[in-house]
């Protein structure tokens, strides 16, 4: 009977955690339940005070975190947000990556896994501080009960609770077991500090996670080496939907460590063998033979002959505006038309494409680098054919994810199906670069056509944007707004406040959007819509600038006094970025403002143009309001990598395809930009504590319009399609 | 069949003579710091010491290497994670993803062995390797730490030493 209740007490304490869950967004109180927890959570010398909090004896604070960290520093940020809550010792604080198989038993105690939009910091903040405070109430509270005072007594500094009146003090590591069993706070009491008394959060503090990046200790999925373990190598039908005709797989069976050829569904074949050089060697041996459909016909000229279509036609598959933009442009004094184009780019993370995965019918396990690791475990689950309660994701950190890593899973998907041939034995599947670059998720292609009008006056009275490209919605996300003025394809346009808001009064406006989709698979690329949609409309205000004979600066100061955040951002970079101020001989700049993932951004470049053409970009002041600043260490971090990103696009990205296929498919030719091309980014960073906006991709958007407008500047003409490698300078 | 020396420690491995030494230092040696980025010799995710010099591993065939040559990855290029650069990148907390990092550790440190105090363009021409996440003004400015000709300023925190 005692055993029946304490079983109903255990499920009825899980009920309220997952209540709480659903109406607070994910906080779990409490959750030192008996079962549930795998051994490593078992060990007795650690107390779960809560699913956030995990205490050692010796002060060791676990935080858990759910978000993937790919370099962007969130699970540092994620700490420091818990951790100022907590009032632990930093210096004793260490991390535990949730699993997404902990994470469903525990019915998503953990929230949302998904790590990409520059969401990671800014969704979770608030139940992961509530989080770190409940913790830290029920460690006050412990020690209340045991020295029988009231907690209102207590005070909490470095992990370290004290009792003034009776000079009574006891370390966390001391009081955690009990802590457990207090009983949790309601999350929705407790108050969060003021984020301008942080101590910890919104401190440059440097990363958690650095040291074994820097031995050689640190393990990639890429890395894992487990007993037993075989490799795989694959290719994919280098045509989108074309299919598998043939492959001769006696041709390489004798050859050294090949264990299996693999045929994987109707379009692709991977090759099984000892170690991955004898995987990927057979492979590129083997005579396979693809049947490319009508695909096989697709080239950037017919692409960009579609788009033009697009760009040309009548109707709209969204968009929005007011008055009359095609009337008062009609009517202006001066009109201006322009067409921009960008290019599909592959997202080139430095760690290839990859998954590990044991199979056996009774259990599925897989180790994949992923921005999402739930959506691994679906995948896992799909392609294994067992339930999720039978699958599990570990998740090491990942070696750069842009993007690449988050609902699409392929990756899984072919590591599956070519370790089910091995039933309990691991295969680790690795994607050439080649075969990376060739089969990614793009960033969309598009064009875009603008036609301005200004009044005597020099004021823009009247703008039309018709964009024509291809919609990631259709492609992956159908459930999404596909058309429509949520169109992602209008991702900085928007006329909602809040996320990514077109920020000028141009008093008629109208924008389109022609929906032109290709056979390339196309996804979120750091930055997604923003980055092109910044060099559409920042490049054009320069051009109808220059045709009203208005300094930049001026002329967009002068439309935006309705939108003051996106105008305070402006001028933070307009100042330090000395604009109107004397420049060298030859050097000229250019400015750009964009608004993406919640959070402003404003850049101003400079540059030269040599007397043969060549680019020289020499500085680049980019200002970010993201609401709250949690580490500001990473967010200069995120900016300078974001500059590079970005830049990199602008000067040599694009993926041409001929036949259908990708052309540019190693660092060859799809080339990176290298450190002697870094200009010197300086970080401004304006915080206005009234909201939460995202770091890792806002300010790529205007790293290019920036410097494209510089070169405008410069040359005297502007610069229309990317990249800058395609473009005579003089 | 063939002996190699690395990092200090002489080893047969059983690989076909035109085996990459990248593969045969990750998966014969079982040292996965050096990473796989290309197979082309362009990232210099591989990059590996060869009697000093750094050299991009996935293009360096096992045939190439004799006995005698001393090869050293990032495993072994200090006890530790002693040497200057490795100091240089904590202090300045250079890597995001990490990945390419042990490449430009050891691209820097072989550089650094050659000209102990690099200009800007000096590290321009040597410090080639790609980075995805755009570290490389943090790089540039952890070469001159570790140079010694500049101090560590960024980010700036003293409680914690990594």
């Amino acid at each position: 009977m005692t055993k029946k209740i304490s079983k109903s007490a255990r499920i009825s304490r899980r009920e309220f955690v997952v209540a709480s869950a659903a109406a607070g967004g994910g906080l779990a109180l409490g959750m030192h339940v008996p079962f549930g927890i795998d051994a490593a959570e078992a060990q007795a010398a650690e107390t779960e005070v809560n699913a956030w909090v995990v205490i050692k004896p010796d002060d060791t604070t676990v935080i858990r975190i759910a978000r993937t960290e790919m370099g962007q520093g969130t699970l540092t940020g994620l700490c420091q947000l818990v951790a100022e809550e907590l009032e632990c010792d930093w210096n004793k604080v260490t991390t535990d990556p949730i699993t997404p198989g902990r994470n469903l038993a525990r019915k998503r105690v953990w929230g949302e896994m998904g790590t990409g939009g520059s969401r990671g910091i800014r969704i979770s903040q608030d139940y992961v501080r509530r989080g770190g405070a409940a913790a830290r109430i029920m460690l006050l509270q412990a020690a209340a009960d045991q020295w029988k005072v009231p907690v209102a007594e207590l005070a909490v500094a470095n992990g370290v609770i004290t009792h003034a009146a009776s000079k009574r003090s006891i370390r966390y590591g001391q009081i955690a077991a009990a802590a457990a069993k207090v009983t949790p706070p309601d999350s929705k009491s407790i108050t969060l500090k003021d984020p301008k008394s942080w101590k910890i959060a919104g401190q440059p503090l440097k990363r958690l996670d650095t040291a074994p990046k820097l031995d050689g200790s640190k393990v990639f999925a890429i890395d894992v080496n487990l007993p037993g373990m075989l490799n795989a190598a694959v290719m994919q039908c280098p045509v989108y939907s074309g299919k598998l005709k043939s492959v001769d797989e006696a041709k390489v069976a004798s050859m050294p460590g090949v264990k299996k050829v693999v045929r994987i569904k109707d379009n692709a074949v991977a090759v099984v063998a000892d170690t991955y050089y004898h995987a990927k060697t057979a492979l590129a041996a083997l005579p396979i033979e693809w049947d490319v459909g009508q695909n096989g016909a697709v080239s950037d000229a017919s692409i960009a002959a579609h788009l033009k279509d697009g760009i040309d036609a009548e109707g709209s598959n969204g968009g929005w505006g007011y008055g009359d933009a095609a009337k008062a442009i009609e009517g202006a004094a001066k009109k201006i038309e322009a067409v921009y184009s960008t290019p599909f780019l592959a997202h080139a993370t430095m760690e290839p494409m990859n998954a590990t995965v044991r199979y056996t019918p009774e259990k599925a396990e897989a180790w994949v680098p992923t921005q999402n690791a739930e959506a691994s475990l679906a995948a896992l689950s799909e392609a294994s054919g067992l339930p999720l309660d039978k699958c599990e994701v570990y998740r090491p950190d990942i070696g750069g994810g842009f993007g690449r890593r988050g609902g699409t899973q392929d990756f899984v998907h072919l590591a599956v199906a070519a370790a089910k041939n091995f039933p309990g034995v691991p295969v680790k599947m690795i994607w050439t670069r080649e075969e990376d670059l060739a089969h990614d998720f793009f960033r969309p292609i598009s064009q875009c056509k603008l036609t301005g009008g200004i009044d005597q006056d020099g004021k823009l009275v009247g703008l039309k944007i018709r964009l024509a490209g291809q919609s990631i919605n259709a492609y992956l996300s159908p459930s999404l707004a596909v058309g429509g003025p949520k169109e992602r394809q209008l991702q900085g346009w928007y006329q909602e406040p809040g996320d990514a808001q077109f920020g000028y009064d141009v008093q008629n406006l109208q924008i389109e959007y022609g929906m032109r989709n290709t056979h390339v698979p196309v996804g979120p690329w750091r930055g997604v819509n923003t980055n092109q949609n910044a060099v559409y409309l920042e490049c054009f205000i320069e051009e109808a600038a220059r045709a009203a004979n208005k300094d930049s600066l001026e002329f967009r100061r002068g439309m935006m006094a309705k939108f003051p955040k996106h105008l305070a951002v402006l001028n933070a970079a307009a100042e330090k970025g000395d604009w109107g101020k004397p420049l060298p001989a030859g050097v000229h700049r250019g400015i750009a403002q964009f608004m993406g993932y919640g959070s402003y951004s404003a850049a101003v470049a400079e540059v030269s143009v040599s007397p043969e053409g060549k680019l020289k970009v020499h500085r680049l002041v980019m200002a970010i309001n993201c609401g709250h600043a949690v580490n500001p260490g990473q967010i200069e971090a995120q900016v300078q990598g974001s500059v590079a990103y970005g830049l990199t696009a602008a000067l040599y990205g694009e993926c041409p395809v001929k036949d259908g296929r990708m052309t540019d498919i190693n660092f060859d030719r799809y080339q990176i930009m290298r450190l002697a091309e870094m200009p010197k980014v300086e970080t401004v960073i304006v915080p206005t504590y009234d909201f939460w906006g995202g770091v890792g991709e806002p300010t790529i958007s205007v790293t290019t319009p920036a410097v494209l407008n510089a070169i405008h500047a410069a040359i005297g003409r502007p610069v229309r399609s990317l990249p800058l490698k395609n473009v005579k300078l003089v | 069949m063939a002996r190699l020396n690395i990092n200090g420690k002489v080893r047969d491995v059983q690989a076909e003579p035109d085996t990459p030494l990248l593969w045969v230092i990750r998966e014969q040696a079982g040292l996965t710091g050096t990473k796989f980025g290309c197979g082309i010799a362009q990232c210099g995710a591989c990059s590996v010491h060869i009697n000093g010099e750094v050299m991009r591993s996935c293009s360096v065939p096992l045939s190439s290497i004799k006995p005698t040559d001393k090869i050293v990855t990032i495993e072994g290029l200090s006890p530790n994670a002693s040497h200057p650069v490795q100091k240089a990148w904590l202090a300045l907390d250079v890597p995001q993803c990490g990945y390419c990092q042990s490449g430009q550790i050891m691209a820097a440190a072989a550089l650094l062995a050659k000209k102990p105090k690099p200009t800007d363009q000096d590290i321009d021409a040597a410090m080639t390797n790609i980075c995805r996440c755009g570290t490389y003004q943090r790089i540039r400015a952890a070469v001159h730490v570790a140079a010694g000709q500049s101090n560590a300023s960024a980010p700036a925190d003293s409680r914690r030493q990594g």
